[in-house]
């Protein structure tokens, strides 16, 4: 069964449809790619799975629970976690404080637990500090747990932003455009953590991305969006070759430029 | 140009600060500066420079570091031997010390709205009053008096409840402001930022007009005039007694009653601030203070984490407005009288400027502020005042310029410019000190030892890298 299935779904702003009818299916343990020119509706697509927008019409399925009417919380409580695209940290809070902000859902104390200071809160405190060390070298961090996150350079709040999502226990894991401003290595980097995220965690991703480098060389699957509508489908070499795809980044007429030259 | 001389302070700081915190240094300025500064303000009771000396002692006991024990011992002496003696030759300082606690515990209750999860309230007194207006109502005689017209007098020395209900009304208190502050919190939260702050205004007003207009039909409130008398908490008679024994040679006159009840509020509140710092502290480092910050830092990735906005939000409202409940109650039976007056759109401000000042989200920081704010308005502005004031009746003049005191206007008597030195407070402080005085600051976690292996390994590959 599809983990994630997305049935008609729409979501609009005034007069603009900035999703259209979409159908979207993603199997378990893959790594699957939304992509797109600027303003083709991916963001707004990912907004309407994690509950900040409530699309008009249609169906989100996860897991097997509707999504349709959720909060954004209800929704990372189901075990969805996301990073966006620019980077939003709490920039006046430490590293590991970021990340145990990602236990939230999976927390179970009370606040007359944390009142009392009781053995329950003492342990999860404990072993929620343990885990948020283990995700930090995970994603490869080294020792600035105790640092403001606003401090630190854009690369490492990527890796927060990461650290931070997978402190949630996600089954999937939403990342829009992960690499945007990273340079070569970095990107290679990411690309690994990726890849060992979803063989190691067995976490499904489902990104957002404009490189088209990272997506070709990461993407089981591509989905591509051009207003609002998935204009096509496929592997990666499949949709290297669509030539609506090709028309939608390059514009009309590029297909009979290429086949020209 | 700013930042050089700051390096410069603070590196001729360092090592003075490096020397005065060495060893047992520490310990023994201390003991010293307590004792001369207890000792001038028992000479001298008038004196305020020996009153700010004495109270910097207790900021001096926070931040030198000695053992613990030792910190306990001198705050033990401060609390029930130094201060019962010096407040009560002087009753003007309890009082001052009586409203730090008071106002301490308020910025802390603001502090958790502001300060941590980030909704400016620009109406926070309104919880003040009710924790006011319900031991008003109920430790007063107004229960007498629902159809009598505003104004008049209960029967005498009857009470509609006994007096030692009132500890039972701390905890009603506590519980109805937080009820109210539920209730406020949700329809305020339906709107953000500026909006919030503008409708959180509106309430505050509202409360305090609901106070002043509950006298028709029914006489709830005693309008504008506000209730008098409400009770205190009675006093055991043996126990004053034996404290007159000791405390009356000692301070040199015999303790009145009124002085004995100054001591005892001056306590409770003290009691209850301590209770609200630990409860302030305990919930800052916990899952429910993480999400408050985290809904300050960022509304929308605070959401995207699993935090329920709305309730989170309607806890911080909740818990702050139940600090001001007790605290109401406390100032009511302190006051024996309660009236709209005192819960100003001023006053809501007063307490922000408080949090302002001393940092927002910065637990020491507020209650730094809170001590400040009252001293300045109650001691230091107030004694700018009478100081001028025994210079007009005087005959003195100012030499050089040749300007009589007497033709001093009364214009510009200091205690009038409370709230001109708050508005310049609070834009000095935006615009150099946004932060405030402590900043806040995160817990720093003991994980050094997580890391040292990774160290040890990146070290191992570079030695490697470097042999190759």
């Amino acid at each position: 069964m599809a983990l994630l299935e997305t049935k008609k779904v729409v979501k609009r702003f005034g007069g603009l449809t900035a999703v259209d009818r979409m159908d979207f299916t993603l199997e378990e343990g893959r790594i699957v790619s939304i992509i797109g020119p600027n303003g083709a509706g991916k963001t707004t697509f990912f907004n309407t799975l994690t509950g900040i927008y409530k699309p008009e019409e249609g169906e989100i399925v996860f897991d097997g629970h509707p999504l349709i009417g959720l909060r954004p919380d209800q929704i990372t409580s189901l075990h969805i976690a996301r990073t966006f695209q620019n980077i939003r940290l709490f920039g006046n809070m430490t590293v590991i404080e970021n990340i145990i902000v990602g236990m939230y859902p999976r927390q179970r104390q009370s606040a007359f637990d944390a009142l009392l200071r009781t053995r329950a809160f003492k342990d999860e405190e404990k072993s929620a500090q343990d885990k948020a060390i283990k995700l930090m070298k995970y994603v490869g961090l080294g020792n600035v747990g105790n640092e403001l996150a606003r401090n630190l350079p854009y690369g490492a709040q990527r890796r927060i932003e990461i650290a931070r999502a997978l402190a949630s226990d996600p089954k999937l894991l939403l990342l829009d455009e992960p690499t945007a401003g990273m340079n070569p290595h970095e990107t290679d980097e990411a690309i690994a953590l990726f890849r060992r995220i979803r063989d190691e965690l067995g976490i499904t991703i489902l990104l957002i991305e404009h490189d088209m480098r990272v997506v070709m060389n990461i993407s089981e699957r591509i989905s591509v969006m051009d207003y609002g509508v998935k204009i096509a489908e496929g592997k990666p070499e499949e949709i290297r070759s669509n030539p609506q795809v090709i028309e939608a980044y390059l514009g009309r007429g590029a297909i009979a430029e290429m086949t020209a030259s | 140009m700013a930042k050089p001389t700051q390096t410069n302070i603070s590196s001729l700081l360092k090592p003075i600060w490096g020397w005065i915190t060495k060893g047992i240094t520490p310990y023994i300025i201390l003991v010293v500066y307590l004792a001369i500064s207890s000792f001038l303000v028992f000479n001298s009771p008038r004196s305020l420079p020996a009153f700010l000396m004495f109270v910097s002692s207790v900021v001096l006991l926070y931040y030198l570091p000695t053992k613990i024990w030792y910190k306990a011992v001198l705050g033990v002496l401060i609390i029930f031997v130094i201060i019962p003696i010096v407040g009560v030759r002087n009753i003007f300082y309890l009082e001052i010390i009586f409203q730090i606690c008071v106002f301490a515990a308020l910025a802390l209750g603001l502090n958790i709205l502001t300060g941590f999860t980030g909704l400016l309230s620009f109406g926070y007194i309104a919880f003040y009053a009710v924790g006011a207006y319900l031991w008003g109502f109920f430790g007063g005689q107004q229960m007498f008096l629902l159809h009598a017209i505003p104004g008049s007098a209960g029967p005498p020395g009857k009470f509609f409840l006994p007096a030692d209900t009132f500890y039972l009304f701390l905890f009603l208190g506590f519980g109805l402001a937080f009820l109210v502050g539920i209730l406020l919190g949700l329809p305020v939260l339906r709107v953000r930022g500026d909006y919030l702050t503008v409708v959180t205004l509106g309430f505050g007003e509202v409360i305090r007009l609901l106070a002043t207009n509950m006298d028709k039909p029914l006489n709830l409130t005693n309008g504008p005039q506000g209730i008098s008398p409400i009770q205190r908490p009675t006093l055991p008679e043996p126990l004053l007694q034996a404290l007159r024994v000791v405390l009356n040679p000692i301070v040199g006159h015999e303790v009145t009653l009124n002085e004995f009840y100054n001591l005892f509020f001056y306590l409770l509140a003290l009691a209850i601030a301590v209770v609200i710092i630990i409860v302030t502290v305990r919930l800052d480092d916990s899952k429910l203070g993480r999400a408050w910050i985290a809904i300050r830092e960022d509304e929308l990735a605070a959401a995207s984490m699993g935090i329920p906005l709305v309730t989170t939000k309607l806890i911080a409202f909740a818990v702050a407005a139940s600090f001001a409940g007790i605290m109401g109650v406390i100032f009511s039976a302190s006051r024996m009288f309660v009236s709209p007056e005192s819960f100003i759109f001023m006053q809501s401000i007063g307490v922000l400027t408080m949090v302002i000042l001393g940092g927002l989200g910065s637990i020491p920081g507020v209650i730094l502020g809170a001590a400040i704010v009252v001293i300045i308005n109650l001691g230091i502005l107030t004694d700018l005042s009478i100081y001028l004031g025994e210079l007009r009746q005087s005959d003195k003049v100012i030499p050089i310029i040749n300007f009589a005191w007497k033709n001093l206007s009364s214009q510009l008597d200091p205690a009038k410019y409370q709230r001109l030195v708050f508005g310049i407070i609070l834009i000095l402080m935006m615009i150099y000190r946004p932060n405030g005085i402590l900043p806040a600051k995160r817990r720093a976690r003991a994980i050094e030892e997580h890391f040292v292996e990774l160290n040890n390994n990146n070290n191992e590959k570079e030695a490697e890298n470097g042999a190759a």
